[in-house]
């Protein structure tokens, strides 16, 4: 259990150590240390009750914990110092607009801030237009569809200049096609903005989007942290590999490398992945089950850069949305592929069938296993 | 039923009239009423804010102090506070034993029956306050501090957007004060010219047989709840747009 987020490589603009939280004696958090760096989006991911609002609400001064202490800028600060809180503003899932109009909700933070009348119209009028309502100041705050309220409530909190954003849920009240709509906005809103934020959610699609980095939790517990694109490829544990719906990362031993493009060995499996890694070393593969692609196994495999071809046995098919999720071994080795209804039809997939998997190299993830405890 | 029709073309011409008296009658009844309010509102609504947002020591005893009052009879609040104001009573010794003088005459004054009218009131206002702040949603006083509120201007918001409820609390305890007879009755005395307002007058009256003032007054009194229900009403729709 990793229980800390890595440290971060520039400065971290808010650390929280040893924190714990108990409600009703029970506790419902533990986080060791948890860095928040500078102009990061952290993605905060985890299945409901596992604690991940309470995480943002003790980052954001917004409660106090039973137990350790919130530093923000190397300053140790509490729910108390206006001054830090100043600093922050929040989204949450449901938008909570107050009473009044748009421009009134959007001008609520300026007017605490004691920020002067005309500039305080100029910043709303801007924030709304970076939301994609300009102009909608007059109109009743209460009268907005989700996907409205949700950007008012996004411009409410970017009007204030934060240096720290904290997300919680925004978008998993929305219905699919806003929610698509919005991830995008959000994620260009925040890189645009360069401001420093913390996104609490439970879809792995929308951290997927948005972070740069992301903390995996569960049950109160940080169990996996660290750059999104890791994370989501080499998921350590088989909660963790459960959770974001991938095989838990395989381990294997480099036997040969040329042009870094490395031969690894797994199970009794040869397989082809691009890492500058040396020979010897112990890995942790993964590979995301959208990046193998499924051909019948007496196809003729179509021209590709894909290095891997293996023939594998599906040993189950689990239907997932849109989607059919196969997994597929061969020779001890264990890989799932995601593949279309249709497709899966087309390939008359069933358990014990036999097929032809294609991946590049370069869409195997790896990771030096040394430092990684195994089996967690 | 022709006395009745005597009495309502009686009760026409004196409003018209504009008989000083009765105009007496019904600013006192204001006057009082009004004040009582105010002083109920001043500390009901910190108390209703208090227990409809907060969990402290002693909130539950002031849950239950506040149901009691709620349903307190006038009439039993009046005798408590005639009975704590008498000259014989707590106050008078307390007063006596800190001054040595003669405490003044407390009872059958202004200030006493505003006195009662508080104790009546204040359990409406801040019970009704407090169910009204209670249906704000915890995550909307959590959104105005995320966003930099202290918790001064966290319970301004919160008391702006239960500002419906708080009305209604307003609107139920001048309603029962205004209206109520037993208490006014029992510490004011009914004096003329000092003490007599609306209900005690009407019952005077009626003793008495004059219907008609008797009738003027209970229109008059019927014409003032009315306006101010109805005031306070549309204050409460005004802005439907902006409401949820």
């Amino acid at each position: 259990m990793s229980a800390r987020t890595p440290a971060c490589t520039r400065t971290p603009i808010i650390v929280g150590e040893d924190i714990e939280v108990r409600y009703h004696k029970r506790s419902v958090l533990t986080v060791e240390r948890f860095e928040l760096c500078n102009g990061e989006t952290h993605a905060i991911l985890g299945p409901s009750g596992s604690g991940k609002s309470t995480l943002l609400r003790i980052l954001g001064l917004l409660e106090k914990p039973t137990r350790g202490h919130v530093a923000l800028d190397g300053r140790s600060v509490e729910p108390g110092d206006k001054s830090a809180r100043m600093m922050m503003a929040a989204v949450f899932q449901n938008p909570y607009l107050f009473k009044g109009t748009v421009g009134e909700n959007v001008a609520y933070g300026l007017a605490l801030r004691k920020i002067p009348k005309r500039e305080r119209a100029d910043r709303v009028a801007a924030a709304l237009e970076r939301v994609g309502l300009g102009g909608t100041q007059k109109s009743s705050a209460l009268r907005l569809s989700g996907g409205e309220a949700q950007r008012v409530a996004l411009a409410r909190a970017l009007v204030l200049e934060p240096r720290i954003l904290l997300l919680d849920e925004p978008l998993s009240y929305l219905d699919p096609l806003i929610k698509r709509r919005l991830v995008t906005d959000f994620s260009e809103i925040l890189s645009a903005e360069g401001v420093t934020a913390l996104y609490v959610t439970h879809d792995q699609d929308e951290a997927m989007v948005v972070a740069d980095r992301v903390s995996i939790i569960n049950e109160g517990h940080v169990i996996r942290s660290g750059d999104v694109d890791e994370v989501m490829t080499l998921p350590t544990t088989p909660w963790v590999a459960d959770f974001i719906g991938m095989d838990a990362a395989l381990h294997g031993t480099i036997v040969g490398a040329e042009e870094g493009i490395a031969d690894i060995t797994v199970e009794s499996e040869y397989i082809h992945a691009r890492t500058d890694l040396p020979v010897g070393t112990h890995v942790l593969i993964g590979i995301r089950p959208e990046d193998v692609m499924l051909f019948a196994a007496d196809a003729e495999l179509p021209l590709s850069s894909a290095r891997n071809r293996l023939r594998m046995q599906v040993a189950s098919i689990e239907r997932m949305g849109s989607t059919d999720r196969v997994s597929l071994s061969s020779n001890g080795m264990r890989v799932a592929a995601s593949v279309s209804r249709a497709a899966a039809r087309e390939l008359d997939l069933r358990p014990g069938s036999e097929v032809m998997a294609l991946f590049k190299a370069t869409s195997v993830r790896v990771q030096s296993a040394v430092g990684v405890p195994a089996g967690v | 039923m022709e006395t009745l029709w005597q009495s309502v073309v009686e009760a026409g011409r004196m409003l018209v009239s504009g008989d000083l008296s009765l105009y007496g009658i019904i600013g006192l009844s204001l006057r009082v009423s009004g004040i009582s309010i105010a002083i109920a509102m001043a500390i009901g609504v910190p108390l209703g804010y208090l227990m409809g947002s907060r969990r402290f020591v002693g909130r539950r005893l002031v849950q239950v102090l506040v149901n009691t009052g709620m349903g307190l009879p006038p009439v039993v609040a009046g005798l408590t506070v005639y009975i704590l104001l008498s000259r014989t009573g707590p106050v008078s010794e307390l007063w006596a034993s800190l001054s040595g003088s003669i405490p003044p005459r407390m009872l059958f004054t202004l200030p006493a029956m505003i006195f009662a009218q508080v104790v009546i009131s204040t359990p409406l206002v801040t019970g009704v306050t407090a169910a009204a702040i209670g249906s704000v949603p915890v995550e909307l006083r959590l959104q105005a501090r995320s966003l930099g509120a202290s918790s001064w201007q966290e319970a301004t918001l919160v008391i702006k957007e239960a500002r419906r409820g708080v009305m209604a609390a307003v609107v139920a305890g001048f309603g029962g004060i205004i209206s109520e007879v037993g208490a006014v009755m029992m510490v004011g005395g009914n004096i003329e010219g000092q003490t007599r307002v609306m209900t005690t007058a009407i019952v005077l009256e009626s003793r008495k047989g004059n219907f008609g003032i008797a009738l003027a007054l209970g229109f008059i009194l019927i014409g003032i709840a009315f306006v101010i229900n109805n005031g306070l009403t549309a204050l409460q729709y005004s802005g439907g747009r902006y409401e949820r």
